[in-house]
């Protein structure tokens, strides 16, 4: 019987987690939510050590003490641009310790109870799902593979296949208590985890990740089932339901189902052969676009990913400060999901010290944005993408954009003709208002500041 | 075991209540504490590391612990660096 004292720390520890995510979706107590939330942790772990580490207690602290090693390190050094992939990583690692809690205890276990038997199988397989299906996302993320849907022949079937293989593995170490079979299901869950983030394309990634990190909460309560312990079953759900909603609050971000974005590479095979046609783009020196931005009277800046990448808030802050003593209204245009996740942006330009009262949001922008002279898309592509508003046929249809096509005129400033992060192509790149700059975007930002300063 | 349903039914309710009018601003952190805190697998990893028997029991035991280590300290290290970039810009 675990004693009272470990309970009431438990228990104050769940209640730490509850009052972190409470405060994380508050900006004014996330950061003393977020402290609080390592608090109970460090309460937890404290008491589970002093009451649970009978054996092997020397080799425990070793563990963690490596532990601590590489993840903080790695926590710290982290550039704010791979945010997305490291929390894949971190949440990878985490169903993977999930899965082994639950494998060991049963490999210790004699006399398993049906709920018992049940707890573990679905611990080890949401785990191993999560943990390979994490790996891809990252690989995805940090362009170690393509970020595009990668649709396997046979994919639907194979995917199909892995999980009945699951099921029926799971159904057997449940009927039978086999550790061979629940050894077998792991690896069907790795391959289930794969399967299913391969077709998920560029932009819906993030959200693979937080349905991801969803599933790794679900497999800690489960774990909580297989150890009996509340803790692990109330700070399990606890993520699991949290990370559900925020996964459908995400996918409501980018005006899609989640059905859609899961499923949706399945069907969409031959959208591609439609836009083979050459069409022409007008590209500009920095000249043309000084002289554009110096005689308006309003300018949007729509940032992007490949301003972050680039390091160029510094010199759009400078421009845009140039443009105003000038008497020019700038304001900067922040999508939701703009950078590689849904608040993605807000985070990187935090990190820059732009003014917050700059940043404007969707519906304060699109309402005004046929009297705005000049838009400077700066690394951004799909959250201005037309083919979002206007053509079903586009795997971001539905996503909400700025409306920018319809404003007097348009700068894009982009390295190359590549598409964006989500591999569809621009139609406003081939728009008659719009006007490329190719190069780096640090590097045309200051060329550009140098043009304005003499127009 | 009812108990245990109780307890699961009840933090479904509250995982659900607690997150339900989060502002896009917030999701990449959010997502990011909630990860932190499923790293509580710490403790199911501490506690079977500690009645673990056998050599292979305390192999997967400890590498258990080593990697839900890496994801509480890293979860939390990382949520902290981004919000102390919101220090300023608050509303």
């Amino acid at each position: 019987m675990t004693p009272t004292w470990v309970q009431l720390a438990y228990l104050v520890a769940a209640l730490c987690f509850v009052l972190a995510l409470k405060g994380l979706s508050t900006p004014r107590y996330a950061r003393a939510g977020n402290l609080l939330g390592a608090a109970g942790m460090a309460l937890a772990v404290v008491t589970a050590y002093a009451h649970g580490a009978v054996h092997n207690g020397p080799l425990i602290l070793v563990a963690v003490a490596a532990g601590v090693a590489v993840g903080i390190p790695a926590a710290r050094s982290v550039k704010m641009t791979a945010i997305p992939q490291m929390v894949a990583l971190f949440n990878g690692v985490g169903g993977a310790a999930a899965a082994l809690v639950a494998l060991t205890e049963y490999l210790a276990v004699t006399d398993a109870s049906v709920l018992f038997e049940v707890a573990t199988a679905l611990t080890v397989l949401i785990g191993s799902v999560s943990f390979s299906g994490s790996v891809v996302t990252f690989l995805k993320l940090q362009e170690v593979m393509t970020t595009r849907p990668v649709l396997l022949p046979a994919g639907r079937f194979l995917a199909v296949g892995a999980a009945a293989a699951s099921a029926l593995l799971a159904l057997g170490v449940v009927l039978t208590g086999s550790s061979a079979l629940l050894v077998l299901l792991a690896l069907a869950g790795l391959a289930l985890g794969v399967l299913f983030v391969l077709p998920v394309g560029g932009a819906d990634v993030p959200i693979a990740i937080s349905l991801l990190n969803a599933f790794t909460g679900l497999a800690v309560a489960a774990s909580g089932y297989v150890l009996a312990n509340t803790l692990l079953i109330v700070s399990g759900t606890l993520v699991g339901a949290s990370g559900t909603i925020l996964t459908r609050l995400m996918a409501q971000a980018m005006g899609r189902s989640l059905a859609n974005i899961l499923f949706g590479a399945f069907k969409t095979t031959d959208a591609a052969a439609a836009g083979g046609e050459q069409r022409t783009v007008r590209s500009g020196t920095v000249e043309d676009v000084a002289i554009l931005l110096g005689y308006a009277h309003s300018v949007l800046v729509v940032p992007g990913y490949g301003l972050a990448v680039a390091q160029a808030q510094h010199a759009a802050r400078e421009l845009a400060h140039l443009l105003e003593q000038r008497g020019i209204d700038v304001k900067y245009g922040i999508h939701p999901v703009a950078g590689r996740m849904p608040g993605h942006m807000n985070v990187l330009l935090a990190e820059a010290d732009v003014p917050y009262e700059q940043l404007k949001e969707l519906d304060d922008v699109n309402p005004g944005i046929g009297s705005v002279d000049v838009v400077l898309v700066v690394g951004a592509n799909d959250v201005v993408n037309p083919g979002a508003r206007d053509e079903p046929s586009s795997p971001i249809y539905g996503m909400p954009i700025f409306d920018v096509d319809r404003a007097k005129s348009v700068v894009f400033m982009k390295r190359s003709m590549r598409p964006g992060f989500a591999g569809v192509d621009n139609s406003l790149l081939y728009n008659p208002k719009t006007t490329l700059l190719f190069g780096d975007a640090k590097d045309s930002l200051t060329k550009l500041l140098t043009a304005v300063k003499q127009v | 075991m009812i108990d245990l349903l109780t307890i699961f039914v009840l933090a479904v309710f509250v995982g659900f209540e607690v997150v339900s009018k989060v502002s896009t601003i917030l999701h990449t952190p959010l997502m990011s504490g909630a990860n932190a805190i499923h790293g509580v697998i710490l403790v199911g990893a501490v506690l079977i590391t500690g009645h673990a028997q056998y050599p292979l029991e305390v192999v997967l035991g400890l590498v258990a612990v080593f990697l839900a280590t890496v994801n509480v300290v890293g979860g939390f290290v990382v949520t902290d660096r981004m919000l102390e970039m919101f220090k300023g810009h608050g509303k």
